[in-house]
C-alpha cells in the first residue's frame, strides 16, 4: 500500500470521527440506537480500515495482539464481574437492582457497565480475528521451510 | 411519503434480487466476495427503511466490512483464483425442490400476521410489559437497550461468550502459525 496517498489521507481523515462515533453508539446506547456490540464492531472496523490502508505492522504497533486477548478477556470479566457483584450484594446473578440504594439507578450503572464490557470484548475480537488472519504467513511450494 | 417507502423499498429489493441472482451465476469466488459485501450494504439499507437502526450498524459493519475483509484475507491465504466448476447437470431437480419450497413459504407466509399488527401473538406476550413498565424499572429511554441488557441479562452474556469463544477458536488456529500451499 505504498502508493496508495489518496486512501491513507482519506482513511486518516476519516478514523477519528469513526471512533468518535463507535464511542458515542457505545455510551449513548442508552437513549439512542445502539450499544456494546454496534459500538465494538465499528470501533473494530475503524481499526481494520487503519491496518489494510498502513499495513498489518504499523497497526500492530498500535495495538499489539497480546492487548488484544488481554481486552477481549477483560470485557468477559467485567460483564461477568457485574452479575457476581450483585450476588454478593444480595441479590440474583445479574441483577443490577442491588448495585446502588436506588434500584433504578443499580439498573443504569450495570446496564452501562455490562455494555462497555459486550463492546470492549466485539471489538478486541474483531481487530484479534483481523490480526490472526494478516498474520497467517503461508509460504509457496517448493519455498524453504 | 407512502410513494418515496414504496420507492426506496422497491430499489433496494430490486437490487437486492440482482445481486443475488449475478452471485448465483457468477464462478469467480472474489467476485462472489465483493457482491456478498453490496448484498449486506443493500440489506442495512432496508433495516434502516424498517426503522431497525441499530441492526443496519451491526449489519454495515460487520456484513460489508469486517467479514468481507476476512473473507477476503481468508482468499489471498488460500490463494484461490480459481474459477469453481459449474454442476454441468440437469438443474431440472434443483429448480423443482426451488420452486416447490418457495411456493410452500409464500403459502406459509399468508397465516404469519401483518408487518407490525399490534394484536399479533409476538407484541401480545412480554412485549406490552416492556413497553410500559421498563422506563419506571430500568429507567432508560431505550427498551431495546433493557430488554437486551437487563431483562434478557443472561441471553446477552451468552452472546458475549460465544464471541469470545469464536474469537479464541481463530486466534488458536491462525495465530503464531505458518501454514504451506498446497501444490494445484
Amino acid at each position: 500500500m505504498k502508493h496508495h496517498l489518496i486512501l491513507q489521507v482519506v482513511a486518516k481523515a476519516l478514523i477519528p470521527f469513526i471512533l468518535l462515533f463507535a464511542l458515542y453508539v457505545q455510551f449513548h446506547g442508552d437513549y439512542g440506537p445502539g450499544g456494546g456490540f454496534q459500538a465494538g464492531v465499528i470501533f473494530g472496523a475503524a481499526f481494520i480500515l487503519y491496518g489494510i490502508v498502513f499495513g498489518k505492522d504499523v497497526a500492530m504497533k498500535v495495538v499489539p495482539p497480546s492487548l488484544v486477548y488481554t481486552t477481549a478477556s477483560l470485557g468477559v470479566l467485567l460483564y461477568t464481574g457485574v452479575g457476581v457483584a450483585g450476588m454478593l450484594l444480595g441479590g440474583e446473578f445479574l441483577n443490577y437492582s442491588v448495585l446502588s440504594k436506588d434500584a433504578v439507578d443499580g439498573q443504569h450503572h450495570g446496564i452501562l457497565l455490562i455494555e462497555f464490557g459486550v463492546g470492549i470484548t466485539v471489538a478486541s475480537v474483531m481487530i484479534a480475528l483481523f490480526l490472526s488472519y494478516a498474520n497467517y504467513r503461508v509460504t509457496e511450494p517448493g519455498e524453504g521451510e | 411519503m407512502i410513494a418515496i417507502e414504496f420507492l426506496v423499498n422497491f430499489t433496494l429489493l430490486g437490487f437486492l434480487l440482482a445481486t443475488a441472482l449475478v452471485i448465483s451465476r457468477t464462478n469467480r469466488l472474489f467476485q462472489s466476495v465483493m457482491l456478498f459485501g453490496i448484498y449486506s450494504l443493500l440489506t442495512a439499507g432496508l433495516f434502516v427503511v424498517l426503522d431497525a437502526v441499530d441492526v443496519a450498524f451491526t449489519e454495515a459493519a460487520v456484513g460489508t466490512c469486517i467479514s468481507t475483509i476476512l473473507m477476503l484475507s481468508a482468499l489471498s491465504l488460500t490463494g484461490s483464483r480459481r474459477e469453481v466448476a459449474m454442476h454441468r447437470k440437469s438443474p431440472a431437480l434443483a429448480l423443482g425442490v426451488s420452486i416447490a419450497l418457495g411456493a410452500a413459504l409464500a403459502v406459509g407466509i399468508m397465516d404469519m400476521p401483518e408487518f407490525a399488527d399490534p394484536n399479533a401473538p409476538a407484541n401480545l406476550h412480554v412485549a406490552p410489559y416492556y413497553l410500559t413498565d421498563s422506563v419506571s424499572e430500568i429507567g432508560i429511554p431505550n427498551v431495546v437497550t433493557s430488554v437486551l441488557a437487563s431483562y434478557r441479562g443472561y441471553d446477552t452474556l451468552g452472546e458475549v461468550v460465544v464471541i469470545f469463544t469464536a474469537g479464541i477458536g481463530v486466534i488458536a488456529l491462525l495465530a503464531g502459525r505458518t501454514g504451506k500451499r498446497d501444490e494445484d
